[in-house]
């Protein structure tokens, strides 16, 4: 252990703890509590409720399409924008963090009124029979909007330092395009893809002012989890408001284990490589 | 095949057809997905013409929202630009037990849901909270006034300065703050003189999207603000109100505020980019202390 030769640690350390404390573990903690004071029977029965299960299956269901939707739009975003140069390209570049500088309720209603039965593409897709307003896809596509970036900003690094020694050789010993992406440069990419993947999910589930506008938010079929924790707020019910939150949370810190374990896999890869 | 890309031999994905068509296919869905939507907010803030997207934004309520807003991130920003640099002076000058851990810790509300996080202040300050009795008995309003408001956001900010600084500076090292006090200089001229200048860029890249967060977060305020019309409406919880009341043109002019501001962080984000910050984050190399061997904290870190 290094002795300490810079000045400024209690002090540093102490805002830091004092800060940590209130605004973030102090709330979490008074959560956890609130929850855990209803007893395990009450608990249950909130948390297994019908509507909170359809409602923990429609987020999951839709975090999940709106992940597999931004993985290959994200790799093949990422993929244009370091392989090739064309006009504009670093305009797009810019743009790809849009969705996480607009603020959620602004892409709500955006969305909403694009999507709706009116909209630009609703009123297409209305013709091919395709709802997306008001229904489960449109809880997918706020949640695709909203998570977008992720996966497209934790590949292109990885891509960009991507060492084109290995295609080379595998060009001369004959590999055609398809067989060197998927056998040399998706294994490569695999570390990072699967760490957006999760923060892309991770953030999917937790989403809540773009997907309102846009859901319809009818019980059992449109209403996200983190919609039914505001709903028993409004009923003033605090104990079940207090359980869904604590699922909400129980899989944020699942996601958060999961998404850790990812990244500090992803480093080690990139690190050897 | 055959045909070299900028003086260089094929690689894998330069066939012209393959390329043009996988460019043609990217940039179709960029329009649909990224840019149609901030083409709608402006195109619906102006479709009743300029004079009634003008009569919007100066309504009184929409003035309001606009100010408490302006107001929250004038506290909560500088709050938490303070609080992220002490945390990476902390845990990127020295090595204490623990330090892994608050690493995570701080990073905690990046990936808890906004709803989550009002309501867990909910619990805190409110009537059925841990202080809410005593609050109430001493008539102090934290909940849906400024202060949950202000709280909330520090809430869902709290890494945003600090996880730009921290890998910045893990990647520097301390040599240089070391030959400095050994120089005889204090520890905030240190600070000051010779850190400060080594990550002004990184740090206000930090402060640019705290600030975008903070002026734009809509569940966790929403749980603690209790959306009192030309009180506690925010701008983006005004925005639902005037929405929900069929006002789109009225919704739409406050959203183009906050969509203004959205394109003016991205700008201020190339730019500063282009400075080099935001790059210790974006590359794994740099982003943790065991793929930096070099670096003086590498040894220690775990």
């Amino acid at each position: 252990m290094a002795r300490r030769i810079l000045p400024g640690f209690p002090l540093a350390l102490g805002i830091t703890l004092v800060y940590v404390s209130i605004i973030v573990v102090l709330p979490l903690g008074a959560l956890v509590f609130k929850a855990a004071s209803l007893g395990f029977e009450d608990y249950w029965r909130i948390v297994s409720s019908p509507r909170a299960v359809a409602s923990y299956r429609v987020t999951a269901l839709s975090a999940l399409a709106a992940t597999v939707f931004n993985l290959v739009f994200g790799m093949a975003l990422a993929w244009v924008l370091v392989r090739y140069r064309f006009p504009g390209r670093r305009f797009i570049d810019a743009l790809v963090d849009l969705p996480f500088a607009l603020p959620t309720a602004v892409a709500g209603i955006a969305l909403t009124t694009l999507f709706a039965e009116n909209g630009w593409f609703g009123s297409v897709l209305a013709q091919a029979g395709i709802k997306v307003a008001y229904t489960p896809l449109g809880i997918m596509v706020a949640m695709a909007f909203t998570s977008l970036p992720f996966i497209v900003r934790t590949v292109q690094p990885v891509l960009e330092d991507l060492d084109p020694a290995l295609e080379e050789a595998a060009q001369t010993l004959g590999g055609s395009d398809r067989s060197i992406f998927l056998r040399v440069i998706l294994p490569l990419l695999a570390p990072a893809l699967l760490a957006g993947l999760s923060l892309s999910f991770a953030r999917s589930l937790g989403e809540f002012g773009a997907i309102i506008f846009i859901a319809g938010n009818q019980p059992m079929s449109t209403e996200i989890t983190a919609l039914l924790t505001f709903i028993r707020l409004e009923e003033y019910d605090y104990q079940a408001a207090a359980a869904i939150a604590s699922v909400l949370l129980i899989a944020a810190f699942l996601m958060l284990a999961v998404t850790n374990i990812l990244q500090a896999r992803a480093l080690r890869y990139t690190a050897r490589g | 095949m055959s045909a070299h890309v900028n003086g260089r031999p094929p690689r894998v994905g330069d066939a012209p057809a393959f390329r043009r068509a996988l460019i043609g296919i990217v940039l179709s869905l960029v329009a649909i997905v990224i840019i149609a939507p901030l083409a709608i907010i402006g195109y619906q803030a102006f479709s009743q013409g300029l004079q009634v997207y003008a009569a919007a934004i100066a309504h009184p309520d929409t003035l309001h929202a606009i100010g408490l807003t302006v107001v929250t991130a004038l506290i909560a920003v500088p709050i938490n630009t303070a609080f992220g640099v002490a945390a990476a002076w902390a845990i990127t000058k020295f090595d204490f037990w623990g330090r892994r851990f608050l690493l995570v810790v701080i990073e905690i509300p990046f990936s808890i849901s906004p709803i989550v996080a009002g309501v867990a202040y909910l619990f805190v300050y409110g009537l059925q909270g841990l202080f809410g009795p005593a609050l109430e008995s001493a008539d102090i309003k934290i909940l849906f006034a400024l202060p949950g408001i202000v709280l909330a956001s520090m809430f869902v900010t709290a890494p945003f300065v600090a996880r730009e600084l921290i890998p910045l500076m893990q990647a520097q090292g301390r040599d240089l703050e070391e030959a400095a006090t050994s120089l005889g200089a204090s520890g905030w001229r240190t600070f000051f003189s010779v850190t400060l200048p080594n990550i002004r860029w990184a740090l206000l890249y930090g402060v640019v999207l705290c600030n975008a967060r903070v002026m734009g977060e809509f569940g966790a305020v929403s749980v603690v603000s209790g959306n009192i019309r030309g009180q506690t409406n925010t701008l983006p919880l005004h925005i639902e109100l005037l929405y929900h009341d069929y006002q789109t043109a009225g919704a739409f002019a406050a959203a183009s505020i906050l969509a203004l501001l959205a394109v003016v962080t991205l700008v201020a984000k190339v730019l500063l980019e282009r400075q080099g910050a935001g790059r210790a984050r974006r590359s794994p190399a740099l982003a943790a202390p065991r793929a930096a061997p070099k670096t003086a904290s590498a040894e220690v870190s775990s």
